[in-house]
Protein backbone atom coordinates (compact mmCIF):
# COMPACT_ATOMS: atom_id res chain seq x y z
CA UNK A 1 0.00 0.00 0.00
CA UNK A 2 1.68 3.69 -0.82
CA UNK A 3 2.02 5.54 2.31
CA UNK A 4 -0.41 8.33 0.92
CA UNK A 5 -3.24 5.51 0.57
CA UNK A 6 -2.61 4.35 3.85
CA UNK A 7 -3.04 8.16 5.25
CA UNK A 8 -6.39 7.90 4.27
CA UNK A 9 -7.57 4.55 4.97
CA UNK A 10 -5.57 4.57 8.70
CA UNK A 11 -8.34 7.00 9.94
CA UNK A 12 -11.15 5.59 8.31
CA UNK A 13 -10.26 1.60 9.88
CA UNK A 14 -9.65 3.90 13.34
CA UNK A 15 -13.24 5.52 13.10
CA UNK A 16 -15.14 2.26 12.21
CA UNK A 17 -13.16 0.39 15.06
CA UNK A 18 -14.79 3.44 17.06
CA UNK A 19 -17.63 3.34 16.27
CA UNK A 20 -17.99 -0.65 15.95
CA UNK A 21 -16.26 -0.52 20.01
CA UNK A 22 -18.63 2.21 21.28
CA UNK A 23 -21.95 0.34 19.67
CA UNK A 24 -20.48 -2.79 21.45
CA UNK A 25 -19.97 -1.53 24.42
CA UNK A 26 -23.48 0.77 25.13
CA UNK A 27 -25.03 -2.69 24.25
CA UNK A 28 -22.91 -4.98 26.55
CA UNK A 29 -22.75 -3.57 29.73
CA UNK A 30 -26.73 -1.96 28.53
CA UNK A 31 -25.60 2.11 29.30
CA UNK A 32 -28.74 3.83 29.37
CA UNK A 33 -29.98 5.83 26.20
CA UNK A 34 -30.39 9.39 28.07
CA UNK A 35 -26.51 8.63 29.36
CA UNK A 36 -25.13 8.01 25.90
CA UNK A 37 -26.86 6.38 22.97
CA UNK A 38 -25.74 4.51 20.58
CA UNK A 39 -24.22 5.86 17.51
CA UNK A 40 -26.81 3.61 15.41
CA UNK A 41 -29.63 5.68 17.58
CA UNK A 42 -27.82 8.96 16.79
CA UNK A 43 -27.88 8.42 13.02
CA UNK A 44 -30.67 7.07 12.63
CA UNK A 45 -32.09 10.15 14.23
CA UNK A 46 -31.04 12.10 11.87
CA UNK A 47 -33.42 9.97 9.49
CA UNK A 48 -36.37 9.62 10.76
CA UNK A 49 -40.18 10.06 10.05
CA UNK A 50 -41.26 13.41 10.68
CA UNK A 51 -42.92 14.59 7.76
CA UNK A 52 -46.61 14.17 6.83
CA UNK A 53 -47.84 15.26 3.62
CA UNK A 54 -51.92 15.22 3.15
CA UNK A 55 -52.74 14.84 -0.64
CA UNK A 56 -55.76 16.49 -0.76
CA UNK A 57 -56.82 18.28 2.33
CA UNK A 58 -59.80 19.82 0.52
CA UNK A 59 -61.64 16.73 0.99
CA UNK A 60 -61.04 16.11 4.36
CA UNK A 61 -63.59 16.71 7.11
CA UNK A 62 -62.82 19.95 8.81
CA UNK A 63 -61.51 18.73 12.23
CA UNK A 64 -59.20 16.02 10.33
CA UNK A 65 -58.22 18.55 8.23
CA UNK A 66 -57.28 20.98 11.40
CA UNK A 67 -55.95 18.06 13.44
CA UNK A 68 -53.30 17.29 10.65
CA UNK A 69 -52.31 20.87 10.22
CA UNK A 70 -51.63 20.86 14.12
CA UNK A 71 -49.72 17.97 13.69
CA UNK A 72 -47.87 19.62 10.82
CA UNK A 73 -47.20 22.64 12.84
CA UNK A 74 -46.33 20.81 15.63
CA UNK A 75 -42.89 18.78 13.63
CA UNK A 76 -42.24 22.31 12.15
CA UNK A 77 -42.27 23.46 15.43
CA UNK A 78 -40.30 20.81 17.16
CA UNK A 79 -37.03 20.16 15.52
CA UNK A 80 -34.97 17.57 15.85
CA UNK A 81 -36.35 14.27 17.76
CA UNK A 82 -39.80 13.51 17.14
CA UNK A 83 -41.53 12.21 20.73
CA UNK A 84 -43.19 8.45 20.13
CA UNK A 85 -45.76 9.95 22.11
CA UNK A 86 -46.34 11.94 18.87
CA UNK A 87 -45.61 9.55 16.18
CA UNK A 88 -47.92 7.07 17.48
CA UNK A 89 -51.25 8.11 16.98
CA UNK A 90 -50.31 9.35 13.63
CA UNK A 91 -49.22 6.14 13.03
CA UNK A 92 -52.08 3.84 14.33
CA UNK A 93 -54.92 5.85 14.06
CA UNK A 94 -55.15 9.14 11.96
CA UNK A 95 -53.07 7.44 9.16
CA UNK A 96 -55.02 4.13 9.05
CA UNK A 97 -57.95 5.82 9.00
CA UNK A 98 -57.73 7.84 6.41
CA UNK A 99 -56.55 5.42 4.36
CA UNK A 100 -59.80 3.87 4.64
CA UNK A 101 -61.23 6.53 3.78
CA UNK A 102 -59.43 6.79 0.56
CA UNK A 103 -58.10 10.18 1.68
CA UNK A 104 -54.90 10.14 0.57
CA UNK A 105 -52.83 10.59 3.33
CA UNK A 106 -48.43 10.07 2.60
CA UNK A 107 -46.36 9.83 5.71
CA UNK A 108 -43.29 10.19 3.85
CA UNK A 109 -39.79 9.53 5.23
CA UNK A 110 -37.84 12.82 5.89
CA UNK A 111 -34.64 13.54 7.53
CA UNK A 112 -34.18 15.45 11.13
CA UNK A 113 -31.72 16.59 9.28
CA UNK A 114 -33.21 19.47 8.45
CA UNK A 115 -33.38 22.13 11.86
CA UNK A 116 -29.54 20.71 12.55
CA UNK A 117 -28.48 21.90 9.76
CA UNK A 118 -29.87 25.07 9.42
CA UNK A 119 -28.65 25.53 13.12
CA UNK A 120 -25.35 24.43 12.17
CA UNK A 121 -24.96 26.81 9.28
CA UNK A 122 -26.06 29.81 11.83
CA UNK A 123 -23.48 28.70 14.35
CA UNK A 124 -20.55 28.50 11.49
CA UNK A 125 -21.63 31.76 10.38
CA UNK A 126 -21.02 33.51 14.14
CA UNK A 127 -17.46 31.02 14.01
CA UNK A 128 -16.51 32.23 10.70
CA UNK A 129 -17.30 35.30 10.86
CA UNK A 130 -15.86 35.98 14.75
CA UNK A 131 -12.47 34.20 12.99
CA UNK A 132 -12.15 36.43 10.52
CA UNK A 133 -12.78 39.31 12.55
CA UNK A 134 -10.36 38.35 15.30
CA UNK A 135 -8.03 36.73 12.73
CA UNK A 136 -7.77 40.09 10.95
CA UNK A 137 -7.08 41.93 13.46
CA UNK A 138 -4.17 40.02 15.37
CA UNK A 139 -2.45 40.00 11.82
CA UNK A 140 -2.83 43.85 11.63
CA UNK A 141 -1.53 44.34 14.82
CA UNK A 142 1.16 41.90 14.46
CA UNK A 143 2.25 43.85 11.60
CA UNK A 144 1.98 47.05 12.64
CA UNK A 145 4.33 45.56 15.94
CA UNK A 146 7.27 44.38 13.30
CA UNK A 147 7.41 47.65 12.26
CA UNK A 148 7.45 49.32 15.32
CA UNK A 149 9.40 47.40 18.29
CA UNK A 150 8.16 49.60 20.86
CA UNK A 151 4.62 48.69 20.68
CA UNK A 152 5.91 45.78 20.30
CA UNK A 153 8.15 45.40 23.56
CA UNK A 154 5.13 46.96 24.96
CA UNK A 155 2.34 44.50 23.63
CA UNK A 156 3.52 41.56 23.45
CA UNK A 157 3.60 40.17 27.39
CA UNK A 158 0.11 41.48 27.45
CA UNK A 159 -1.14 39.91 24.38
CA UNK A 160 0.58 36.33 25.99
CA UNK A 161 -1.27 36.49 29.42
CA UNK A 162 -4.39 37.54 27.99
CA UNK A 163 -4.08 34.15 25.74
CA UNK A 164 -3.57 32.07 28.77
CA UNK A 165 -7.10 33.32 30.64
CA UNK A 166 -10.19 31.60 29.69
CA UNK A 167 -11.78 34.53 27.77
CA UNK A 168 -14.98 32.54 27.22
CA UNK A 169 -16.32 33.25 30.74
CA UNK A 170 -16.65 36.99 29.31
CA UNK A 171 -19.55 35.68 27.26
CA UNK A 172 -22.48 36.54 29.34
CA UNK A 173 -20.98 39.90 29.03
CA UNK A 174 -20.72 39.57 25.39
CA UNK A 175 -24.21 38.68 25.14
CA UNK A 176 -25.42 41.94 27.41
CA UNK A 177 -23.17 44.26 25.64
CA UNK A 178 -24.15 43.16 22.19
CA UNK A 179 -27.90 41.31 22.67
CA UNK A 180 -28.12 38.21 23.36
CA UNK A 181 -30.17 37.45 20.38
CA UNK A 182 -27.36 39.31 17.94
CA UNK A 183 -24.77 37.18 16.40
CA UNK A 184 -22.33 39.73 16.55
CA UNK A 185 -22.18 38.72 20.33
CA UNK A 186 -20.77 35.54 19.43
CA UNK A 187 -18.23 36.99 16.92
CA UNK A 188 -17.20 39.06 19.14
CA UNK A 189 -16.41 36.70 21.94
CA UNK A 190 -14.71 34.29 18.66
CA UNK A 191 -12.96 37.53 17.69
CA UNK A 192 -11.31 38.57 20.79
CA UNK A 193 -10.50 34.16 21.58
CA UNK A 194 -8.78 33.91 18.34
CA UNK A 195 -7.00 37.89 18.04
CA UNK A 196 -4.46 36.47 20.35
CA UNK A 197 -3.11 32.94 19.27
CA UNK A 198 -2.73 34.72 15.99
CA UNK A 199 -1.31 38.15 16.81
CA UNK A 200 1.23 36.25 18.93
CA UNK A 201 2.24 33.64 16.29
CA UNK A 202 2.45 36.26 13.54
CA UNK A 203 4.64 38.48 15.43
CA UNK A 204 7.15 35.45 16.49
CA UNK A 205 7.07 34.78 12.66
CA UNK A 206 7.48 38.12 11.19
CA UNK A 207 10.50 38.79 14.00
CA UNK A 208 12.13 35.28 13.70
CA UNK A 209 13.99 36.20 10.62
CA UNK A 210 17.73 34.55 10.43
CA UNK A 211 19.96 37.03 10.77
CA UNK A 212 21.32 36.31 7.69
CA UNK A 213 18.86 36.60 5.68
CA UNK A 214 17.92 40.04 7.12
CA UNK A 215 21.96 41.13 6.36
CA UNK A 216 21.21 40.16 2.48
CA UNK A 217 18.40 42.47 2.18
CA UNK A 218 20.56 45.11 3.83
CA UNK A 219 23.39 44.29 1.61
CA UNK A 220 21.25 45.18 -1.16
CA UNK A 221 20.08 48.39 0.29
CA UNK A 222 16.19 47.02 0.68
CA UNK A 223 13.29 49.16 1.98
CA UNK A 224 11.64 48.05 5.17
CA UNK A 225 9.03 47.73 3.14
CA UNK A 226 10.46 45.44 0.39
CA UNK A 227 11.93 43.86 3.85
CA UNK A 228 8.40 42.92 5.35
CA UNK A 229 6.94 41.91 2.02
CA UNK A 230 9.78 39.64 0.44
CA UNK A 231 11.56 38.45 3.99
CA UNK A 232 9.43 38.70 7.23
CA UNK A 233 6.19 37.99 5.76
CA UNK A 234 6.87 34.80 4.06
CA UNK A 235 8.60 33.75 6.80
CA UNK A 236 5.50 34.23 9.21
CA UNK A 237 3.46 32.20 6.96
CA UNK A 238 4.48 28.59 8.80
CA UNK A 239 3.44 30.42 12.25
CA UNK A 240 0.43 32.20 10.73
CA UNK A 241 -0.64 29.18 9.90
CA UNK A 242 0.16 26.98 13.14
CA UNK A 243 -2.13 29.39 14.92
CA UNK A 244 -4.86 29.54 12.75
CA UNK A 245 -5.07 25.65 13.45
CA UNK A 246 -5.66 26.64 17.01
CA UNK A 247 -8.19 29.53 15.81
CA UNK A 248 -9.99 27.50 13.94
CA UNK A 249 -10.54 25.07 16.78
CA UNK A 250 -11.12 28.00 19.34
CA UNK A 251 -13.70 29.83 17.18
CA UNK A 252 -16.40 26.88 17.22
CA UNK A 253 -15.72 26.39 20.68
CA UNK A 254 -16.56 30.43 21.27
CA UNK A 255 -19.55 30.27 19.12
CA UNK A 256 -21.25 27.11 20.82
CA UNK A 257 -20.17 27.94 24.17
CA UNK A 258 -21.34 31.33 23.99
CA UNK A 259 -24.58 30.13 22.98
CA UNK A 260 -24.92 27.90 25.79
CA UNK A 261 -25.37 31.18 27.79
CA UNK A 262 -27.93 32.31 25.55
CA UNK A 263 -28.90 32.90 21.99
CA UNK A 264 -31.77 32.61 19.36
CA UNK A 265 -33.60 29.32 18.82
CA UNK A 266 -31.81 28.69 15.61
CA UNK A 267 -28.14 28.28 17.15
CA UNK A 268 -26.76 25.25 17.11
CA UNK A 269 -25.77 26.09 20.99
CA UNK A 270 -29.24 26.63 22.26
CA UNK A 271 -30.77 23.07 20.29
CA UNK A 272 -28.35 21.33 22.24
CA UNK A 273 -29.28 22.81 25.34
CA UNK A 274 -32.59 22.58 24.59
CA UNK A 275 -32.57 19.01 23.38
CA UNK A 276 -30.76 17.75 26.62
CA UNK A 277 -33.09 19.57 28.35
CA UNK A 278 -36.05 17.69 27.04
CA UNK A 279 -34.42 14.43 27.37
CA UNK A 280 -33.79 13.93 23.29
CA UNK A 281 -30.42 13.14 23.96
CA UNK A 282 -29.50 11.15 20.21
CA UNK A 283 -30.86 14.50 18.93
CA UNK A 284 -28.24 16.56 20.97
CA UNK A 285 -25.31 13.92 20.08
CA UNK A 286 -26.37 14.60 16.93
CA UNK A 287 -26.01 18.37 16.88
CA UNK A 288 -22.82 17.58 19.00
CA UNK A 289 -21.47 15.65 16.14
CA UNK A 290 -22.61 18.06 13.77
CA UNK A 291 -20.72 20.61 15.33
CA UNK A 292 -17.27 18.52 15.49
CA UNK A 293 -17.58 17.61 11.96
CA UNK A 294 -17.55 21.43 11.07
CA UNK A 295 -14.60 22.19 13.17
CA UNK A 296 -12.75 19.27 11.32
CA UNK A 297 -14.08 20.90 8.56
CA UNK A 298 -12.53 24.40 9.74
CA UNK A 299 -9.14 22.47 10.00
CA UNK A 300 -8.72 20.68 6.98
CA UNK A 301 -9.46 23.93 5.00
CA UNK A 302 -7.30 25.93 6.64
CA UNK A 303 -4.50 23.09 6.32
CA UNK A 304 -5.86 23.17 2.59
CA UNK A 305 -4.74 26.58 2.24
CA UNK A 306 -1.24 26.20 3.91
CA UNK A 307 -0.36 23.63 1.25
CA UNK A 308 -1.69 26.28 -1.49
CA UNK A 309 -0.22 29.19 0.41
CA UNK A 310 3.24 27.63 1.25
CA UNK A 311 4.08 24.31 -1.04
CA UNK A 312 7.31 24.96 -0.58
CA UNK A 313 7.43 24.30 3.34
CA UNK A 314 9.34 21.26 5.39
CA UNK A 315 5.85 19.71 6.23
CA UNK A 316 4.88 18.80 2.69
CA UNK A 317 8.81 17.31 1.86
CA UNK A 318 7.57 13.98 0.27
CA UNK B 1 47.39 55.29 -9.00
CA UNK B 2 43.89 55.73 -9.30
CA UNK B 3 41.48 56.18 -6.01
CA UNK B 4 41.09 52.69 -4.38
CA UNK B 5 37.59 50.78 -4.69
CA UNK B 6 38.54 49.67 -0.86
CA UNK B 7 39.63 51.64 1.51
CA UNK B 8 39.87 50.40 5.32
CA UNK B 9 41.68 53.01 7.95
CA UNK B 10 42.41 52.02 11.31
CA UNK B 11 39.95 49.73 11.59
CA UNK B 12 39.20 48.18 14.92
CA UNK B 13 36.16 45.90 16.13
CA UNK B 14 35.27 44.92 19.21
CA UNK B 15 31.90 43.11 19.97
CA UNK B 16 30.16 43.30 23.03
CA UNK B 17 31.78 46.05 24.53
CA UNK B 18 32.57 46.56 28.12
CA UNK B 19 30.39 42.99 28.70
CA UNK B 20 32.10 39.92 30.09
CA UNK B 21 32.21 38.33 26.64
CA UNK B 22 33.84 41.08 24.99
CA UNK B 23 35.67 39.75 21.62
CA UNK B 24 38.62 41.83 20.10
CA UNK B 25 37.39 40.74 16.72
CA UNK B 26 39.61 43.66 13.95
CA UNK B 27 42.50 45.40 15.63
CA UNK B 28 44.25 48.27 13.76
CA UNK B 29 43.04 47.05 9.98
CA UNK B 30 44.78 49.54 6.75
CA UNK B 31 44.21 48.26 3.37
CA UNK B 32 44.10 49.45 0.47
CA UNK B 33 42.13 47.54 -2.63
CA UNK B 34 42.36 49.06 -5.83
CA UNK B 35 40.35 48.66 -9.08
CA UNK B 36 40.25 44.87 -10.62
CA UNK B 37 42.48 43.51 -7.72
CA UNK B 38 41.43 40.09 -6.66
CA UNK B 39 42.29 40.14 -2.98
CA UNK B 40 42.35 36.52 -0.55
CA UNK B 41 41.86 36.86 2.94
CA UNK B 42 43.34 34.15 4.73
CA UNK B 43 43.81 33.06 8.59
CA UNK B 44 42.75 30.80 11.05
CA UNK B 45 38.97 30.45 11.74
CA UNK B 46 37.70 33.13 13.95
CA UNK B 47 40.66 35.60 13.18
CA UNK B 48 37.80 38.00 11.76
CA UNK B 49 37.66 37.35 8.12
CA UNK B 50 33.77 37.69 8.21
CA UNK B 51 33.83 40.55 10.47
CA UNK B 52 36.33 42.33 7.70
CA UNK B 53 33.95 41.75 4.88
CA UNK B 54 31.03 42.62 6.95
CA UNK B 55 32.51 45.59 7.98
CA UNK B 56 33.30 46.73 4.16
CA UNK B 57 30.02 46.08 3.24
CA UNK B 58 29.09 48.24 6.08
CA UNK B 59 26.84 44.86 7.74
CA UNK B 60 28.60 46.36 11.01
CA UNK B 61 29.78 49.07 11.87
CA UNK B 62 33.36 49.76 13.42
CA UNK B 63 34.16 50.40 16.48
CA UNK B 64 36.99 53.18 15.32
CA UNK B 65 38.24 53.83 11.66
CA UNK B 66 36.62 54.07 8.87
CA UNK B 67 35.53 52.34 5.78
CA UNK B 68 35.39 53.86 2.21
CA UNK B 69 34.06 52.17 -0.89
CA UNK B 70 34.85 53.61 -4.42
CA UNK B 71 35.83 57.20 -2.51
CA UNK B 72 32.15 56.79 -0.83
CA UNK B 73 31.79 56.04 3.05
CA UNK B 74 30.65 52.23 3.36
CA UNK B 75 27.12 53.15 3.80
CA UNK B 76 26.33 55.20 1.17
CA UNK B 77 28.36 52.97 -1.09
CA UNK B 78 25.85 50.12 -0.14
CA UNK B 79 23.28 52.07 -0.69
CA UNK B 80 24.08 52.87 -3.97
CA UNK B 81 24.60 48.85 -4.39
CA UNK B 82 28.33 48.80 -5.71
CA UNK B 83 28.77 45.43 -4.12
CA UNK B 84 26.87 41.53 -4.30
CA UNK B 85 28.18 39.75 -1.19
CA UNK B 86 28.26 35.84 -1.31
CA UNK B 87 27.95 34.74 2.63
CA UNK B 88 29.46 31.43 4.24
CA UNK B 89 26.36 30.19 4.21
CA UNK B 90 23.60 30.05 1.13
CA UNK B 91 20.95 32.26 2.65
CA UNK B 92 18.42 31.33 -0.01
CA UNK B 93 14.98 32.01 1.04
CA UNK B 94 13.05 28.73 1.09
CA UNK B 95 9.97 30.11 0.32
CA UNK B 96 11.75 30.93 -3.41
CA UNK B 97 12.35 28.52 -6.40
CA UNK B 98 15.99 28.63 -7.54
CA UNK B 99 15.20 31.07 -10.00
CA UNK B 100 13.31 33.52 -8.18
CA UNK B 101 15.99 33.54 -5.86
CA UNK B 102 18.72 34.55 -8.17
CA UNK B 103 16.06 37.31 -8.94
CA UNK B 104 15.75 39.28 -5.53
CA UNK B 105 18.30 41.53 -6.17
CA UNK B 106 16.91 42.52 -9.91
CA UNK B 107 13.52 42.84 -8.46
CA UNK B 108 14.73 44.97 -5.79
CA UNK B 109 16.78 47.11 -8.10
CA UNK B 110 13.50 47.15 -10.08
CA UNK B 111 14.36 45.27 -13.01
CA UNK B 112 11.94 45.18 -16.37
CA UNK B 113 11.07 42.19 -16.63
CA UNK B 114 12.37 41.34 -19.80
CA UNK B 115 15.95 41.85 -18.58
CA UNK B 116 15.29 40.18 -15.27
CA UNK B 117 14.42 37.06 -16.93
CA UNK B 118 17.29 37.12 -18.97
CA UNK B 119 19.98 37.31 -16.49
CA UNK B 120 18.61 35.06 -14.37
CA UNK B 121 18.58 32.53 -17.71
CA UNK B 122 22.67 33.33 -17.59
CA UNK B 123 23.29 33.54 -14.57
CA UNK B 124 21.84 30.27 -13.83
CA UNK B 125 23.67 28.78 -17.09
CA UNK B 126 26.97 30.42 -15.86
CA UNK B 127 26.53 28.27 -12.36
CA UNK B 128 25.39 25.19 -14.41
CA UNK B 129 21.66 25.39 -12.55
CA UNK B 130 19.33 25.84 -15.56
CA UNK B 131 17.76 22.60 -14.97
CA UNK B 132 16.65 23.53 -11.71
CA UNK B 133 14.95 26.79 -12.08
CA UNK B 134 11.63 25.59 -10.60
CA UNK B 135 13.47 23.78 -7.47
CA UNK B 136 12.94 25.00 -4.47
CA UNK B 137 16.19 25.56 -2.17
CA UNK B 138 15.69 22.62 0.20
CA UNK B 139 15.54 19.93 -3.12
CA UNK B 140 19.19 21.00 -3.54
CA UNK B 141 22.44 19.68 -2.71
CA UNK B 142 24.37 22.46 -0.43
CA UNK B 143 26.95 22.73 -3.14
CA UNK B 144 24.11 23.49 -5.60
CA UNK B 145 22.58 25.91 -3.18
CA UNK B 146 26.29 27.89 -2.79
CA UNK B 147 26.30 28.39 -6.72
CA UNK B 148 22.38 29.78 -6.78
CA UNK B 149 23.75 32.09 -4.03
CA UNK B 150 26.66 32.88 -6.35
CA UNK B 151 24.44 33.15 -9.65
CA UNK B 152 22.45 35.72 -7.14
CA UNK B 153 25.18 38.26 -6.42
CA UNK B 154 26.40 38.24 -10.21
CA UNK B 155 23.03 39.09 -11.31
CA UNK B 156 23.07 42.44 -10.87
CA UNK B 157 26.76 42.83 -12.39
CA UNK B 158 28.27 44.56 -8.95
CA UNK B 159 31.71 46.49 -9.35
CA UNK B 160 32.75 44.68 -6.06
CA UNK B 161 32.28 40.91 -5.44
CA UNK B 162 32.82 40.35 -1.74
CA UNK B 163 32.73 36.47 -1.02
CA UNK B 164 32.68 34.85 2.02
CA UNK B 165 34.00 31.13 1.73
CA UNK B 166 31.87 30.24 -1.07
CA UNK B 167 33.40 27.36 -2.42
CA UNK B 168 33.94 26.25 1.07
CA UNK B 169 31.32 23.36 1.18
CA UNK B 170 32.35 22.32 -2.51
CA UNK B 171 33.45 19.25 -3.58
CA UNK B 172 37.56 19.22 -4.86
CA UNK B 173 36.03 18.95 -8.81
CA UNK B 174 33.24 21.93 -8.45
CA UNK B 175 35.24 24.40 -6.56
CA UNK B 176 37.95 24.09 -9.13
CA UNK B 177 35.66 24.50 -12.23
CA UNK B 178 34.01 27.48 -10.15
CA UNK B 179 37.20 28.94 -9.90
CA UNK B 180 37.94 29.05 -13.12
CA UNK B 181 34.49 30.65 -13.88
CA UNK B 182 34.76 33.53 -11.46
CA UNK B 183 38.52 34.16 -13.17
CA UNK B 184 36.66 34.38 -16.22
CA UNK B 185 33.59 36.62 -14.47
CA UNK B 186 36.29 38.76 -13.13
CA UNK B 187 38.49 39.35 -15.97
CA UNK B 188 35.37 40.37 -18.20
CA UNK B 189 33.26 42.34 -16.09
CA UNK B 190 36.41 44.35 -14.74
CA UNK B 191 35.04 43.26 -11.38
CA UNK B 192 37.30 44.17 -7.71
CA UNK B 193 37.16 40.73 -5.46
CA UNK B 194 37.35 40.88 -1.63
CA UNK B 195 37.68 36.42 -1.21
CA UNK B 196 37.81 34.79 2.25
CA UNK B 197 39.07 31.40 2.15
CA UNK B 198 40.29 28.92 4.30
CA UNK B 199 42.70 26.99 1.43
CA UNK B 200 46.03 28.15 0.69
CA UNK B 201 45.80 26.68 -3.19
CA UNK B 202 42.75 28.49 -3.85
CA UNK B 203 43.89 31.72 -2.78
CA UNK B 204 47.41 31.42 -4.40
CA UNK B 205 45.58 29.98 -7.62
CA UNK B 206 42.37 32.94 -7.69
CA UNK B 207 44.55 35.77 -6.46
CA UNK B 208 46.57 39.07 -7.48
CA UNK B 209 47.23 39.21 -3.82
CA UNK B 210 46.83 37.62 -0.22
CA UNK B 211 46.28 39.31 3.10
CA UNK B 212 47.18 36.77 5.94
CA UNK B 213 45.62 37.23 8.86
CA UNK B 214 46.03 36.41 12.71
CA UNK B 215 43.83 35.78 15.03
CA UNK B 216 43.48 37.64 18.66
CA UNK B 217 43.05 39.99 18.06
CA UNK B 218 42.20 39.58 14.01
CA UNK B 219 44.98 41.59 12.17
CA UNK B 220 46.93 41.67 9.27
CA UNK B 221 49.84 40.46 8.94
CA UNK B 222 51.65 40.16 5.45
CA UNK B 223 50.64 41.49 2.15
CA UNK B 224 52.04 38.88 -0.27
CA UNK B 225 51.31 39.71 -3.94
CA UNK B 226 50.42 36.71 -6.55
CA UNK B 227 52.87 37.58 -9.73
CA UNK B 228 52.09 34.24 -11.32
CA UNK B 229 50.98 35.46 -15.44
CA UNK B 230 47.47 36.07 -16.06
CA UNK B 231 44.92 34.44 -17.11
CA UNK B 232 45.52 31.73 -14.89
CA UNK B 233 44.15 27.96 -16.33
CA UNK B 234 45.25 24.57 -15.17
CA UNK B 235 48.69 25.07 -16.39
CA UNK B 236 48.90 27.92 -13.54
CA UNK B 237 49.21 25.09 -11.22
CA UNK B 238 52.33 23.17 -12.74
CA UNK B 239 54.08 26.57 -12.64
CA UNK B 240 57.00 26.24 -10.05
CA UNK B 241 56.09 29.78 -8.95
CA UNK B 242 52.56 28.64 -8.20
CA UNK B 243 54.52 26.24 -5.15
CA UNK B 244 56.64 28.75 -4.14
CA UNK B 245 53.78 31.17 -3.65
CA UNK B 246 51.97 28.54 -1.85
CA UNK B 247 54.28 27.83 0.71
CA UNK B 248 55.16 32.08 1.23
CA UNK B 249 51.45 31.82 2.32
CA UNK B 250 51.65 28.74 4.37
CA UNK B 251 54.75 30.22 6.15
CA UNK B 252 53.04 33.81 7.02
CA UNK B 253 50.57 31.89 8.27
CA UNK B 254 52.68 29.35 10.25
CA UNK B 255 53.80 32.67 11.85
CA UNK B 256 50.75 34.21 12.24
CA UNK B 257 49.55 31.61 14.69
CA UNK B 258 52.59 31.87 16.82
CA UNK B 259 51.37 33.97 20.09
CA UNK B 260 52.34 37.52 19.84
CA UNK B 261 54.46 38.82 22.77
N1 LIG C 1 27.99 39.34 16.03
C1 LIG C 1 29.01 38.94 16.82
N2 LIG C 1 28.93 39.09 18.16
C2 LIG C 1 29.93 38.71 18.96
N3 LIG C 1 31.08 38.17 18.53
C3 LIG C 1 31.24 37.98 17.21
C4 LIG C 1 30.20 38.36 16.29
N4 LIG C 1 30.61 38.05 15.04
C5 LIG C 1 31.85 37.52 15.18
N5 LIG C 1 32.23 37.50 16.48
C6 LIG C 1 33.53 37.03 17.01
O1 LIG C 1 34.53 37.70 16.32
C7 LIG C 1 35.60 36.82 16.02
C8 LIG C 1 35.83 36.82 14.53
O2 LIG C 1 34.75 36.18 13.90
P1 LIG C 1 34.66 35.97 12.33
O3 LIG C 1 34.86 37.27 11.67
O4 LIG C 1 33.40 35.26 12.02
O5 LIG C 1 35.90 35.00 12.05
P2 LIG C 1 36.29 34.20 10.72
O6 LIG C 1 35.32 34.55 9.67
O7 LIG C 1 37.67 34.63 10.42
O8 LIG C 1 36.26 32.76 11.07
C9 LIG C 1 35.23 35.47 16.57
O9 LIG C 1 35.88 35.31 17.82
C10 LIG C 1 33.75 35.55 16.74
O10 LIG C 1 33.34 34.77 17.83
MG1 LIG D 1 33.91 33.38 8.66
Amino acid sequence: MSERSQRIVAPIVIFVVIFLAWEGLVTALRIEQFLLPKPTAILSNLVRVIRIDTADTTVLADNEAAALLRVNRLLVDLPGDISPEVLAPLEEAHIAEFRQGSRRVLLSRGVNLTPILQASWYTLKEALGGLALGGIAGVLVALATARWTATREALLPFAIAANSMPIIAFAPIFNNWFGIDNPFSKMAIVAVMVFFPLMINTVRGLVSVPPRSLELMRSYAASEFAILFKARIPNALPYLFSGLKVAGALAMIGAIVGEYFGGPRIALGVFITQEAALFRFASAWAAIFSACLMGISIYLLILLAERLAMPWHSSFRE
Amino acid sequence: MTEPVVLLDSVDKTFGDGTANQVHALKNINLSIGRNEFVSLIGPSGCGKSTLLRVIGDLISPSAGTAQINGKNARQARLDREYGMVFQAATLYDWRTVAKNVQLPLELMKYPKEKKEQRTREMLELVELSDFAGHFPWQLSGGMQQRVAIARALAFEPSILLMDEPFGALDEMTRERLNLELLDIWRKTNTTVVFVTHSITEAVFLSTRVIVMSARPGRITQDIPIDLPQPRGVETRENVRFFELETQVREALRESERPTP
